[in-house]
């Protein structure tokens, strides 16, 4: 039904909806208090315009009582607002864990995006109905920011870190696709859409044509030809602690903190390898900056969540 | 007196409220100041959490002793400056010019010192931007520490060059016998100013040049 | 009720030539002269937006490149936010009134006021020339890494020019804090102020916390394009959502500072036209004060989608939400005061209707925006464009408007035509609506703000919005000229042509160079309306 108003985006993902009815939500509240204000200012504009006869009789210039009824009740509105709308962000931040994985590069002007299949998309994204889809996201340049309208879902885009957003689609068809932060000349050209498929046909198109390796067999093949596996394997000794089952195990630092190795932890430690020293272990691991780009990153880290972990190792496992 | 009463300007109803006025403006205009700096110390505690220990190795980097030096110096013309105040509030006028002088001579080589310092991180290629040359793993970090001390010293620098004009120019208004111990607002302005330029170098010191730096 | 007869010599003809004007150290001068230089940026600031909506008008972009385009988005940001809206309450109707209303000759430091608005024009010539040799295309708010090390535009001139402009922002608030503090005539006690005077204390303790901020900012982003000092580029190590938080501490502030001395004027024009005491006046009067701490608080609701952390997000909505209650507050007092009052509906009047209604429409958007799932889809679209402009134009150029008309007559000794006055009030209001309503429903649709060209679909409401700019902006011209006319041309006013409470209507129009002869002395509550004959304060000379 909403589908169908004027002036209105398309409801089609999960989040739309839930999102839209806070939006109608604000637009009651918005509408009773602009009238509630409105009718009043207009009608003791009228009643007590300098001529009229109305009785000024008892007229008083404040109360305690009406100040604590309009700063109490519009406070209990305000929160009702606030945890509804948190609600929502809170969905709209945990994606379910069998979103399929995308990835998506930014840069001036366009937006690259790769499935874990290999299959490459340039300023368009397709996408199966029905299936949660979360696209970890990072910029070559400068801060852009990933927005579907219809999914009522956008994140920005930074150089130097991983952002991501979900959504499940519900309802087939072609949705914009915008750059939401400013980023220079071509920012309005850095658009696109997301088309939405049928389950089957997405499949086919999936397996078509364009496709690339897919980014774990590239990150594998990265991880052979930069030398990794020479420090990183999981033999006694190794120079490196071994990455069998890495992705999302809980690293022990150097100085007793602790990380969670996600994609950025990952990300961060190809290139930056002295900001977190795990701890048992040597700072020997040079940088690999300027060695392997953005698309590079996310392969290799990619092929590093395919490492199961490994039955009992001596010394230097990873706890998970 | 009618020297004094001449003092005040049109808009006051008398001298202590002219004088009332002046010190809380002076005040107001110090915490607009510890906003302003406040902006660099945030910065600095972003990245000192982020590379610890990019900051104790690039803090090494630092000379100790011209820094330490440079604390002394600042402490001492603190001295001096308050000790021109009293000068000027017991009508002292030597005392005032000669204490006045020290303190934009203990400035001067302050600000000495610190050109020394510039200049050796010029020549060990410290200097961020196209020129900055570290060997070492953490050289972007160091880079990011270097960026900061040079803007935090910089706008103290800048700062105390402001204050060396001020005082340079109290010297000139006190030879010429403008202050009385009725009327010498001015010296007790620019000596709160200096004091809180010190204040800010006594923050600045241990935590640019002694990071990590135990016994 | 006598009122004192038109004065021979009064502050505009006490000695004439540029120098008189320029060497100023007289509050009421140094207005004027901010009047004159404010009035220039908001005809610059309006050019740049008529040419952006022109370009709006169609999908593609037609009428300039996209570099243009972008420019000119950058400079009606910059030249409206820091050189119209931040000054043009404060500066001019501030500088006129806060000593008149306290019953001082003058502020606290008169040279001090002069140099601020020397440093106001510095700035504004840096600007005014980085924008003639190219102009910069950063958006107002300068994002790096685009700003630092992609664009290659003037962005350090701009940027020197709003760090100088800064200053001259901080050196006026600490003036009035110092004034309001200790100059205030004898039994004039903080209750009995006016409440323009409380807006305008609480917005200089913005002035002078926030800004500073600022001009840091500004300095390390300056270092970072000329030297290369790494501090928010990630290609040099550093963290480009830390520009967002040093750049927001301040510039959310500054919106404060934008709309606190606004709804100072509404009061006072309440109350006068309504010829009641403002209901709530404590109320009002802390609102202020709450709005000012809190509104330093809430920064990280500009970066729900920068990536910070979802609990830094909620901190930060549930403290937006907070700081609307105050506002709230202040809107429901406004309306109570109108309650058995004897309300006429002169033109700075109409301008405080239109004030309450946008203000509140503004308002309540903002908790559109507080609610966090509900800001992921319009963050960086035309509904936050729209929730600003019906503040930043619905609210203070309102009660600026608002604001000037009521004091013209003391300002100028010139009333200005009340019907030419009460036309384009309504010029304004329709203009404003017709501009800025249909920007929401764009926004909601999805269309992202700083575009230059866009979809199809959205070409409907950019028409109607351009419409309403075209309206919007003749309804400006009218009062520029009708003002300018009266100064020579208008019937000459008496001391209090509105019968209106207040210090600074107990002088002749025009005032004298040092306001009051005789400092006055204060002996009752503000806005002392309801007295059957309408009371002079006792010991106040005329």
């Amino acid at each position: 039904m909403l589908n169908n108003l004027p002036f209105f985006p398309p409801q089609a993902s999960t989040s739309a909806a839930q999102v839209d009815a806070l939006y109608f939500y604000l637009i009651g509240i918005s509408g009773l208090m602009s009238l509630l204000i409105a009718g009043l200012l207009i009608g003791f504009a009228v009643r007590y315009r300098r001529r009229s006869r109305a009785s000024r009789a008892g007229a008083v210039d404040g109360s305690m009582k009406l100040e604590l009824i309009w700063t109490i009740i519009p406070f209990f509105v305000a929160m009702s607002i606030f945890v509804w709308g948190a609600g929502v962000f809170f969905h709209l931040s945990r994606p379910p864990d069998d979103a399929m994985n995308i990835l998506v590069v930014g840069k001036r002007w366009m937006w690259k995006l790769q499935h874990l299949n290999g299959r490459r998309e340039i300023n368009e994204l397709h996408v199966p109905l029905g299936r949660a889809v979360r696209l970890t996201m990072t910029s070559e340049d400068v801060i852009h920011s990933f927005y579907v309208p219809a999914f009522r879902v956008k994140a920005d885009v930074l150089p130097g870190r991983y952002t991501s957003l979900w959504f499940e689609p519900t309802r087939p068809g072609r949705y914009h696709l915008f750059c939401a932060e400013y980023c220079g000349t071509r920012h309005s050209g850095m658009v696109g859409w997301v088309v939405v498929m049928q389950p089957e046909e997405f499949q086919t198109w999936l397996g078509g044509d364009a496709r690339d390796v897919a980014p774990a067999r590239a990150g594998e093949r990265l991880f052979t030809n930069l030398g990794c596996a020479t420090c990183h394997n999981p033999g006694s000794g190794a120079r490196g602690p071994s990455l069998q089952g890495v992705f999302g195990s809980t690293i022990a630092l150097k100085g007793g903190a602790r990380a969670s190795a996600d994609e950025s932890y990952l990300r961060e430690s190809i290139l930056d390898p002295q900001a977190k020293l795990v701890d048992g272990y040597e700072a020997l691991m040079p940088t690999f900056r300027g060695l392997v780009g953005e698309e590079g990153l996310m392969q290799i880290i990619e092929y590093l969540k395919t490492l199961e972990p490994a039955a009992a190792q001596p010394g230097g496992t990873p706890q998970s | 007196m009618s020297e004094a009463v001449s003092r005040v300007a049109h808009h006051f109803d008398d001298a202590a409220q002219q004088k009332d006025a002046a010190t809380l403006g002076m005040w107001v205009f110090l915490v607009t100041e510890i906003l302003f700096f406040g902006g660099l110390f945030l910065a600095y505690v972003v990245y000192r959490t982020s590379f610890p220990e990019a900051w104790v190795e690039a803090s090494h980097e630092l000379d100790v002793t011209l820094g330490g030096i440079n604390t002394a110096v600042l402490i001492l013309s603190s001295l001096t400056m308050a000790l021109a105040v009293q000068a000027a509030q017991l009508g002292r006028r030597k005392g005032l010019i000669v204490f006045l002088a020290l303190t934009i001579l203990l400035g001067g080589t302050f600000l000495g010192i610190k050109a020394v310092e510039y200049h050796h991180k010029v020549v060990e290629h410290h200097v961020p931007g196209a020129s900055f040359q570290f060997h070492g793993a953490n050289a972007r970090a160091v880079q990011i520490f270097f960026s900061i001390y040079f803007a935090m010293t910089g706008m103290h620098a800048l700062h105390m060059v402001i204050g060396v004009g001020l005082l340079l120019n109290l010297m000139r208004q006190g030879l010429a016998g403008r202050f009385t111990p009725a009327w010498y607002t001015p010296v007790e302005m620019v000596g709160l100013y200096w004091h809180f330029v010190d204040i800010v170098w006594i923050f600045l010191f241990p935590l640019l040049y002694l990071v990590g730096r135990h016994g | 009720m006598t009122q004192p007869p038109a004065p021979d010599r009064h502050y505009l003809n006490v000695n004439y030539g540029v120098r008189s004007w320029l060497l100023t150290v007289d509050h009421k001068r140094i207005a004027l002269l901010y009047l004159g230089s404010v009035t220039l940026f908001f005809m610059i600031g309006g050019i740049f937006a008529m040419l952006v909506r022109l370009e709006l008008l169609t999908p593609e972009g037609d009428l300039m490149q996209a570099e243009t385009y972008n420019k000119m988005f950058t400079m009606h940001g910059i030249a409206m936010v820091f050189f119209f809206l931040l000054p043009a309450i404060p500066a001019v109707l501030g500088n006129f009134l806060v000593p008149m209303m306290i019953g001082a000759k003058d502020l606290a430091f008169p040279r001090l006021n002069l140099l601020s608005w020397y440093l106001y024009m510095i700035g504004a010539l840096f600007t005014i020339w980085a924008i003639v040799a190219g102009g910069v295309d950063t958006g107002w708010t300068f994002y790096t890494p685009y700003s630092t090390a992609w664009s290659n535009t003037n962005v350090v001139p701009v940027a020197l020019g709003i760090f100088v402009a800064g200053f001259s922002s901080i050196l006026t608030g600490l003036n009035f804090i110092v004034t309001i503090h200790k100059m205030r005539a004898p039994g004039l006690t903080w209750f009995r102020l006016p409440l323009f005077i409380w807006a305008h204390y609480a917005t200089s303790i913005i002035m002078i916390l926030g800004t500073p901020v600022l001009a840091i900012t500004i300095v390390l982003v300056a270092l970072e394009r000329i030297f290369h000092f790494g501090f928010f580029d990630p290609a040099l190590g550093g963290d480009p959502v830390l520009f967002q938080h040093f750049f927001w501490f301040y510039s959310h502030p500054a919106v404060y500072i934008m709309i606190l001395p606004a709804m100072g004027v509404i009061s006072e024009l309440v109350a006068c036209y309504s010829r009641k005491r403002i209901f709530g006046y404590s109320f009002v009067a802390f609102s202020s004060l709450a709005i000012a701490l809190v509104g330093f608080l809430v920064w990280g609701h500009h970066m729900f989608v920068s990536g910070q952390s979802v609990y830094a997000a909620l901190v930060f909505s549930i403290l937006s939400f907070l700081v609307a209650i105050p506002s709230a507050v202040k809107v429901f007092n406004w309306t109570a005061t109108l309650y058995k009052g004897r309300i006429s509906f002169e033109t700075p009047m109409l301008y405080v209707f239109g004030f309450i209604g946008l203000f509140t429409v503004g308002g309540l958007t903002g908790l559109f925006l507080a609610a966090l799932g509900l800001d992921v889809h319009v963050h960086d679209t035309y509904f936050i464009v729209a929730h600003f402009h019906y503040i930043m134009v619905g609210g203070t150029i309102m009660a600026y408007l608002g604001g000037l008309h009521f004091w013209w007559p003391k300002i100028s000794g010139r009333l200005y035509p009340e019907w030419w006055g009460r036309l384009s009030a309504g010029v304004i209001f329709v203009g404003f609506n017709l501009t800025f309503f249909p920007q929401f429903i764009l926004g909601y649709l999805g269309m992202p703000r700083r575009y230059h060209v866009y979809p199809e679909e959205f070409q409907v409401l950019n028409v109607m919005s351009s419409a309403g700019a075209s309206i919007l902006g003749f309804g400006y011209l009218i009062p520029l000229v009708y003002m300018i006319w009266s100064m020579r041309y208008g019937k000459p006013a008496p001391a209090n042509p509105w019968s209106a409470a207040g210090l600074e209507w107990t002088t002749p129009s025009p005032p004298p160079t040092e306001n009051f002869p005789v400092t006055p002395v204060v002996t009752e509550e503000a806005y002392a309306y309801d007295l059957p004959a309408r009371r002079l304060p006792e010991g106040t000379h005329v």
